[in-house]
């Protein structure tokens, strides 16, 4: 018999968008005496899907709309989905910090998550203290963190320092400590966030480390939310996609992950136009990436080709920057013109320019990537446009690479050779 | 065979409101965590100041002088056979404990913002740490006023306490869940209209005119008949003009007063919780 540990059953989640003010009150009046009359709430038929991009017009928008899932105990699973896509909302409401508009989730387990590290730190109490304080915060009893109170001293690496302040503490030590705490943790469900693993990079794969074991022990039912889908194929049992509030997709790790991918590379694109005037200071027209081939492969150029036409005078240095992303979302490298000793982009007002920024055989491994646009004034720090994800192309691997192993694993496919010297 | 498995949920998120939802095994599960509050409340206050726990000698002391000095000899108010610095001493600690409790715990969801919106406890336990806490300050306050009794004693006065003073924990009972509920009622609101906060600090004051605090119910009603339903009718004058009979065994012990400001209370309490336990499901959402 399967042996179901949490049931979601139709959850929704409605947040009211601008400012709280006169208008809350009279919505929440008008709510008020819909509800004395027995009736459905009015606002909830009013929102929208959450899409950020796209000015709404109503204030009401969904963060997540007619959820349902079930978790097997012992199962692990992976819930994927871009930046924004309810992700967040949904751990909310599974860890109970807020609550769902409609809908119901059962559990026959305590939820717990790693996502609160060092929540509810105390400047003046020393280490020791705080352990035991954000231990109970996160719901374990005193006699649970004493008998593991050692392992966490030892895990947080502040040894010497345990009986000291934590005001004293560096703000690594303080994150190092807190996400002891909470690594130490055993509830029955654990929620895992691995995007929000933090310190320093050595301390950050210790932490992912545990993460993963936790994930990996014995028969715990683990919800893990990451954006590395290496990490998610090879730990989840079952896979779920989010897409603007709604489950896109749930069933098998591998066919998660690949639906995930091929809905990111549907939108992939060499090359795009922009007919909307995007702000006063600049115009783009269009930029493409390689953009008369149809595919890219490892082995060539990255050709990135903006034309633009800048809207204000200016009497300074105008620069263009281009930062590559790859599925993950970690930056591959950040290049522009303004590493140019020499202005590339002239400095006047209503010419259309064509930019091209040439990456000389990066050597990319296959995927998909996206690239963070920038238009930098006077080289100052705070671009005059800036534009996510302006664009995805798909890099393919080069035939005639590696030609035993179909895939790399890592940020690049290089070509390589190996030869026997002695 | 079948199961019906509604029965075995350990618990259950709904959107549904019940109209109240305390989930007291839950509470009781963290019970380490109401201690360690505690514990932390009382600790950082000694480690955060050169003076420490003086401060909570100056305060009262400072206001007992100003409410003798005005409302006695410049004002005339007349104390009985009670020493006026006492008779106000007595009443201001009181008084105190519940003005703290109150202050803390009406922005429980402000200040505690951090933490709840990341990690799932019974929020309720952090409003009664705070009514816990405070009654370390309300310790050392009865402890300066034992004192001062000591010397007005020494000094030749006829004090003599009642022997209902054995009650005595039961009016701080009272004053901490009145305490208590006020807060929460004031924190909930808070959360979403900010307005309130204004009102409190002022109410507060105001409060404590009609509170019997620096005066006997029974002058209220002799020198300002019109008005004196105000302070009849207000709860928190019966438990301190209780609490100074107890302690100086002078003015009027009404049983009937106390069992009205007892209801009161609980009524109090009770409205606290429940608009807490709404506020505590969504509030994150709209702080």
């Amino acid at each position: 018999m399967s042996d179901v540990i949490l049931k979601v059953e139709n959850i929704s989640k409605q947040y009211r968008l601008g400012l709280v003010g006169t208008g809350t009150l009279s919505d929440d009046m008008k709510k008020w005496w819909y509800q004395i009359r027995g009736k459905e709430n009015p606002f909830l038929k009013v929102g929208e899907v959450n899409d950020r991009s796209v000015q709404g017009s109503s204030d009401y928008v969904w963060a997540l709309q007619d959820i349902n899932f079930e978790v097997q105990r012992g199962e692990v699973l992976g819930i994927i989905g871009k930046n924004g896509a309810g992700k967040s909302t949904l751990l909310k409401l599974l860890s109970r910090i807020t609550t769902p508009t409609t809908g119901v989730i059962k559990t026959k387990g305590r939820i717990s998550s790693l996502l609160e590290v060092g929540t509810g730190f105390h400047p003046e109490l020393t280490g020791r203290e705080n352990i035991y304080l954000n231990g109970a915060i996160l719901g374990m009893t005193k006699s649970e963190i004493r008998s593991k109170e050692e392992e966490i001293i030892d895990f947080s690496g502040c040894d010497r320092y345990i009986d000291t302040p934590v005001k004293r503490y560096s703000s690594g030590m303080r994150v190092r400590l807190a996400f002891a705490v909470a690594a130490f943790l055993e509830p029955d469900i654990l929620i895992v966030d691995e995007v929000l693993a933090v310190g320093d990079i050595e301390f950050q794969k210790k932490a992912i480390g545990k993460m993963q074991d936790i994930s990996q022990g014995h028969g715990r039912t683990v919800l893990f939310v990451s954006h590395n889908m290496s990490s998610v194929e090879s730990l989840c049992t079952a896979g779920m996609v989010l897409n603007n509030g709604r489950i896109g997709f749930m069933g098998s790790t591998q066919d998660a992950v690949n639906f995930y991918i091929t809905n990111r590379k549907k939108s992939t694109n060499n090359y795009l136009e922009f007919n909307d005037k995007l702000n006063d200071f600049v115009e783009i027209h269009s930029i493409g990436v390689n953009k008369t081939k149809d595919d890219i492969f490892s082995d060539e150029d990255i050709n990135i080709e903006i034309c633009l036409t800048l809207l204000k005078d200016t009497d300074k240095r105008v620069d263009v920057a281009t930062a590559i992303y790859n599925e993950s979302d970690q930056l591959i490298t950040n290049v522009g013109t303004g590493m140019m000793k020499d202005a590339v982009v002239e400095s006047v007002k209503g010419v259309k320019q064509c930019i091209n920024i040439s990456i000389k055989k990066p050597q990319l491994n296959e995927g998909i990537y996206n690239i963070l646009l920038r238009v930098i004034e006077n080289r100052a720090n705070a671009p005059k446009l800036k534009i996510e994800e302006i664009i995805l192309f798909h890099v393919k691997k080069s035939i005639g690479h590696n030609k035993v192993y179909s895939k790399v694993k890592g940020f690049l496919s290089p070509e390589i050779n190996c030869n026997r010297i002695q | 065979m079948k199961f019906d498995h509604k029965e075995e949920w350990l618990y259950t998120i709904s959107a549904k409101r019940k109209l109240i939802n305390i989930n007291f095994k839950e509470i009781w599960r963290y019970r380490d965590l109401l201690v360690l509050l505690v514990r932390r409340d009382v600790v950082t206050v000694y480690k955060q100041t050169v003076l420490g726990p003086l401060w909570y000698l100056i305060q009262p002391l400072f206001t007992a002088i100003t409410f003798t000095l005005i409302f006695n000899k410049v004002a005339n108010i007349d104390t009985g056979s009670i020493p006026p610095f006492l008779f106000n001493l007595a009443g201001i600690s009181i008084w105190n404990y519940f003005r703290d409790c109150l202050n803390s715990t009406s922005d429980t969801f402000k200040s505690n913002a951090g933490i709840f919106s990341k990690v799932y406890f019974p929020r309720i336990i952090i409003p009664i740490s705070v009514v816990i806490s405070n009654l370390l300050k309300l310790g050392i306050q009865l402890f300066i006023l034992l004192v001062f009794y000591m010397y007005y004693l020494y000094a030749g006065y006829d004090l003599h306490p009642d022997k209902l003073l054995l009650f005595f924990p039961v009016l701080v009972i009272l004053m901490g869940l009145m305490g208590l509920g006020l807060g929460m009622i004031i924190s909930s609101l808070v959360t979403k209209y900010r307005d309130l906060k204004y009102l409190v600090s002022f109410g507060v004051q105001l409060l404590m005119y009609t509170s019997a605090v620096m005066y006997p119910m029974s002058l209220i009603s002799k020198k300002l008949p019109d008005f004196a339903w105000i302070v009849d009718y207000n709860p928190l004058a019966y438990i301190i003009e209780g609490a100074r009979y107890m302690i100086l065994g002078e003015g009027d012990f009404s049983t009937n007063g106390l069992l009205y400001t007892a209801g009161c209370t609980i009524a109090i309490a009770f409205l606290g919780i429940v608009i807490f336990n709404r506020t505590e499901r969504s509030f994150v959402d709209t702080i």
